[in-house]
């Protein structure tokens, strides 16, 4: 009886998972990269990835750096500025990488977003994780934020946090 | 005449001179690297303030550099200054380079009618230069690495075996994966056999600006191995040293070895 009544059960709960899992869960980021008041300015290198509860990096979402010239490599010399990304993926990538490099973006807010059918995310366990944004600017300095959240949990979030010296806000939305 | 003058000249300068006190260095303009090919530059100095120029430049004849892929390659722009020695290499290939100055070479002393008389040398002298007849004779053997590390890209491990042959350092923890408060782990090898029981001194760069050396002292466990947490960023300065009496030369009755070793620990 109880036998009976346990697989329909596991049969609706299964389908709940599947419904959940091929309704695209989104991932929206913004960083805002702040106005300097400085006699020298160079836009920042910005690297933004996610990684699991060992330090283990399981996303690479965007990295913005200086490409001068399609297959040139004279922006690479400074990704190890990077210092934090660079250590964890940055110098195992071969780059660039396709829907995660891009140009250095000038100061304002900046949005990328992804769902999980994306290469970026379609890899990504449901589970605990922290997104990890770094910032490294030319003759100015560095910054690291990290926002913990659920990867894709059960109910829309929204985690923001305030940079200070290199970023300004950064926000992350989720949609499961 | 001048010739021979000239040789132990140059062996003083480059023989780990431990009996001296002075810490010999080799220290590269960074060490972690990014690109196609990029170049870093070394300087190469003998002081006792960690890292200034301010005695003796590091002589570079025996300078050693092995890339990635185990072959060995030529570092460029070679020049000896007054305090310091410098040179450039290229990254051409991704990965770890071991950039070591190599040096050994032969000590001793003897009596000739009571008359004590020093020598320097090498194995191949030892034969012609050191009578026959030599009363008292005592030869010592003296073998010391200096080495640092730079990386292209990921570090990997293909310069960084072992030769087998004297005081070595066999990192656990990758030299150029080193991050202020995380430890380090490496592995002493004499002759290639774990090396137990040596006394390993570290000390941090920028001694100029602080009043206490700081430096750290561990032993190696009878695995040869130790264990340093890094306190904080920065340059530091490796060293071990011991003497025992397995020398290949067979004349010399005992043998010094030495292993200094610059690395980068980098901030969290």
């Amino acid at each position: 009886m109880i036998r009976y009544l346990l697989v329909p059960l596991a049969l609706i709960a299964g389908s709940f998972v599947s419904v959940s899992s091929s309704s695209a869960a989104e991932l929206e980021l913004m960083v805002e990269i702040p106005q300097l008041n400085v006699s020298e300015y160079h836009r920042p290198y910005i690297a933004a990835w996610i990684h699991d509860g060992d330090q283990k990096v399981v996303a690479n979402l965007a990295v913005w750096y200086q490409i001068k010239d399609k297959g040139s490599d004279v922006g690479t010399k400074w990704l190890p500025d990077l210092r934090q990304w660079w250590r964890r993926t940055g110098r195992s990538l071969t780059l660039p990488v396709d829907g995660v490099t891009g140009a250095t973006r000038p100061p304002g807010q900046h949005t990328v977003s992804f769902s999980d059918d994306q290469p970026q995310l379609a890899q990504l366990k449901p589970g605990e994780y922290i997104l990890m944004v770094e910032a490294s600017r030319e003759v100015g300095g560095r910054e690291l934020l990290k926002i913990p959240f659920a990867w894709p949990g059960d109910q829309s979030q929204l985690h923001e946090v305030q940079g200070s010296e290199e970023l300004g806000k950064v926000v992350l939305s989720i949609k499961p | 005449m001048i010739r021979p003058l000239i040789l132990s000249l140059t062996l003083l300068l480059a023989l780990p001179l431990s009996l001296f006190a002075h810490k010999m260095w080799l220290r590269p303009s960074q060490t972690v690297l990014s690109g196609a090919d990029p170049w870093v530059t070394f300087d190469g100095a003998i002081s006792n303030d960690l890292f200034y120029f301010n005695h003796h430049p590091l002589r570079l004849d025996n300078l050693t550099i092995t890339a990635p892929d185990g072959s060995q390659v030529e570092a460029e722009n070679q020049a000896i200054g007054k305090y310091r020695s410098v040179f450039d290499l290229q990254l051409k290939q991704q990965g770890t380079y071991r950039v070591a100055v190599v040096n050994s070479g032969l000590m001793g002393s003897w009596e000739v009618n009571g008359e004590r008389k020093r020598w320097r040398g090498t194995a191949e002298s030892l034969a012609t230069e050191v009578p026959a007849d030599a009363q008292n004779l005592q030869i010592s053997e003296r073998a010391g690495r200096v080495e640092t590390f730079v990386t292209n890209g990921a570090p990997d491990e293909g310069a960084l075996k072992p030769t087998g042959k004297g005081l070595e350092m066999e990192p656990i923890t990758h030299p150029n994966d080193l991050y202020a408060g995380e430890e380090g782990r490496f592995r002493l090898l004499i002759d290639g056999k774990p090396a137990a029981g040596l006394e390993v001194e570290v000390i941090r760069g920028a001694t100029r600006y602080r009043d206490t050396l700081n430096d750290i002292q561990v032993k190696t466990d009878e695995n040869g191995e130790f264990a340093i947490e890094w306190p904080e960023a920065g340059m530091y300065w490796l060293e071990a040293t011991t003497r025992d009496e397995k020398s290949t030369v067979s004349k010399a009755s005992s043998r010094s070895l030495s292993y200094i070793a610059t690395l980068e620990v980098l901030p969290q």
